[in-house]
């Protein structure tokens, strides 16, 4: 606050002063935005291009022969392919099991949202706490909470067992689980962007839509879906990318083998296999490179073009 | 939803005729927003709805549209009852208060919304004509929000009439633009309503806008309305001292009627008699608010000694206030015993102002031009 007063003071003074003071408050003004940046910028430079350097490096190394853990820099190609040719598979299960789980967060998150903007009246904030309210608690704890739910003599698995519903009796350590993780841990970042988007929709604009012969199922597909779209695709994009690359929910509640995700073999390259540091940063830049392709192909598609 | 799946695809309901709001209720919990209100429109009229906010006109407009449903009371046009209908079901259209125009649909797009849901084959072509009649062909591929407020609203008002609804609202649709756009769009509304005669709906609490449009005015109040007619009748011979005032100003004064001589009464104020023509006053025994519109009254700066026939005369008072608005000048007198009198003049001398603040003044009106309503009924409700 002194300094904006001082700053103004300053101003007002030179206003009546020569041009040279003028000319200086001009300058001042004139760099004031680039010294605004500095801070993000060295951010930026520390904990995301320097790490993503090293990280380019360390997946071109090659394995010092005889000394398991030391490399030697190079331009080892061979990681790349080695990491995909082996681990392919776990790339498709990430992005199918992100895939089924944006859709399933899209599916639950949508008509929440919906209902926190159109119809939740005085509700609405204690809706909102309750979206946001699991931030308050860890990640990893939450996880750890949901294989206690799924839990073969949990409430689910044991009522579905108990009237022979579920086949193979378990949940955990199948799919399932891992996509219903993905799908509870990611849903408050697709119903936010959505929840957004819907309150700024006019109601009026959706009356508009009644009474020009829309019943509300097509006011709904013609006006106040496409109206939305942008928060759909900040949603979808925030739930897919982390969910692509989340190992945390194929570890806690998925199986030693069958439900690996990508994540988890970056993770194990990296902390338990001696000598596997060059093929986690391969796996990692590839996961990296896939999605940036798929983002760009995807914002083409439904991009921002038609959006408000 | 069920209602008419026997019928067109959409559920819309075919119905043709006049209007009718049969002792249409509508509350708010508590709160009466429409009391008891009948109404007849006629088929290709330009009716208005007068009132200020909180009147109930909105309300009243949002149930003909099907946006709301009435407590109580039902809604027809011609024989058909559109109560309990969807919107979508109504052949009426609304041009909102806020235009709200689709803003991810372009123009084109805007206006052929209503014949593409009604299955038309060419909506496309009938959008392009009512953009044709509202002078917004030209900018049919924009998208509204790169449009002007006047512009959004010739759009707004061609997306609901390509639809030729049997009963077009307009919800205060002149609001949001400034004085002069507002004053060709109003001309431009008459133009189109004459042409294409539909039933237009004019809901605004801008009483010269209601009396320049409509046909019929229909001036609400308090959820009723107060009194209906052609706006030269509701202004010359207003029934309640709230159409009074709210339809221009009136000089008012609450007095005793005191006798008749054949079809004139008389009050008498500060010892004074003024004459009403008995058709011309809401009662005729005890106490009435006499009224006089500003421009009927004349200043005389000397007392008039010779009154016309007809005639009647107050003063002295003193000018408290002169206002030069062009075409008149306004002038108020203060004369003990009365509220405040507003006097327009027309200025039609070289020197128009000649009547100064402080001179003294008397003022003289034809008793013809009177009226008599019933009084406010709570003490000091009068402003």
């Amino acid at each position: 606050m002194t300094a904006l007063a001082t700053a103004t003071q300053h101003a007002t003074n030179s206003a009546g002063a020569t041009g040279d003071d003028d000319a200086h408050v001009v300058g001042s003004r004139r760099l004031t935005p680039y010294l605004l940046l500095i801070p993000g910028l060295a951010w930026l430079v520390l904990f995301f291009v320097v790490p993503m350097v090293q990280l380019a490096v360390v997946s071109l190394e090659h394995k010092f022969p005889g000394y398991p853990g030391y490399y030697y820099l190079d331009l080892n190609v061979a990681n790349f392919a080695g990491a995909l040719s082996e681990f392919w598979p776990h790339f498709l299960r990430s992005f199918l099991f992100a895939g089924i789980a944006t859709v399933l967060a899209f599916l639950l998150g949508y008509p929440l949202a919906y209902a926190m903007a159109f119809k939740a009246g005085r509700w609405r904030n204690v809706m909102m706490i309750c979206v946001v309210a699991p931030f308050f608690t860890s990640f990893i704890l939450r996880t750890i909470a949901w294989r206690q739910i799924l839990a073969d003599e949990g409430p689910i698995a044991g009522s579905l067992n108990a009237l022979h519903l579920l086949p193979g009796g378990h949940i955990t350590e199948t799919w399932v689980a891992v996509v219903a993780g993905l799908t509870y841990n990611f849903l408050p970042f697709m119903t936010l962007p959505i929840y957004s988007s819907l309150e700024r929709v006019d109601p009026k604009v959706i009356e508009a839509g009644g009474d020009l012969y829309a019943n509300g199922l097509t006011t709904f597909a013609t006006v106040t879906l496409p109206m939305s779209l942008p928060g759909v695709l900040a949603g979808t994009l925030m739930t897919f990318i982390p969910a692509a690359g989340d190992y945390v929910n194929a570890e806690l509640l998925g199986s030693d083998i069958s439900t690996k995700m990508v994540g988890n073999v970056i993770e194990s390259q990296f902390f338990k296999v001696p000598g596997g540091y060059p093929t986690a940063a391969a796996l990692s830049f590839t996961l990296m490179a896939i999605i940036l392709v798929m983002l760009f192909a995807y914002t083409r598609k439904f991009g921002t073009e038609n959006l408000l | 939803m069920s209602l008419n799946s026997a019928k067109a695809p959409t559920g819309l309901r075919t119905a043709t005729g006049d209007l009718h709001l049969r002792s249409v209720t509508k509350r708010f919990g508590d709160f009466v927003a429409v009391d008891d209100l009948t109404l007849d429109v006629p088929r290709g009229s330009f009716f208005a709805l007068l009132g200020p906010s909180g009147c109930g006109k909105t309300t009243t407009l949002r149930m003909v549209a099907g946006l709301e449903q009435p407590t109580a009371g039902s809604i027809l046009i011609g024989d058909t009852d559109l109560t309990g209908s969807r919107p979508y079901q109504r052949p009426v259209n609304t041009v909102f208060q806020s235009y709200a125009l689709f803003p991810h649909l372009s123009v084109r797009d805007n206006v052929a919304f209503g014949p593409k849901r009604r299955g038309e084959a060419d909506a496309a072509a009938q959008a392009d004509e009512a953009l044709k009649l509202v002078q917004m062909g030209h900018l049919a591929g924009r998208r509204p929000p790169q449009l002007s407020g006047g512009q959004q609203q010739r759009v707004a008002v061609a997306r609901a009439l390509v639809n030729r609804p049997e009963v077009l609202l307009l919800d205060e649709p002149l609001g949001a633009l400034d004085l002069k756009l507002r004053r060709e769009m109003q001309v431009e509304l008459k133009r189109i309503q004459t042409s294409v005669g539909l039933t237009f709906i004019h809901v605004t609490h801008d009483q010269e806008e209601a009396m320049t449009m409509a046909d019929t005015v229909a001036v609400m109040n308090n959820g009723r309305i107060e009194q209906q007619g052609a706006p030269s009748a509701l202004y010359d011979l207003p029934r309640t001292q709230f159409v009074a005032r709210f339809l221009g100003q009136a000089n008012m004064f609450d007095a005793p009627i005191v006798g008749a001589d054949g079809d004139m009464l008389f009050v008498e104020n500060q010892g004074r008699r003024f004459g009403v023509p008995k058709k011309r006053s809401a009662l005729t025994q005890g106490v009435v608010s006499y009224g006089v519109r500003p421009e009927k009254l004349r200043l005389a700066e000397t007392e008039p000694t010779e009154l016309k026939p007809g005639e009647c005369v107050v003063g002295p008072g003193r000018v408290t206030d002169v206002s030069f608005t062009g075409v008149s000048t306004q002038y108020i007198v203060e004369v003990p015993g009365f509220p405040p009198a507003s006097v327009f003049e027309q200025n039609l001398d070289v020197e128009p102002i000649d009547t100064h603040v402080g001179d003294q003044v008397w003022l003289r009106w034809n008793q013809g031009h009177a009226f008599a309503v019933a009084p406010a009924p709570a003490a000091g409700a009068t402003p």
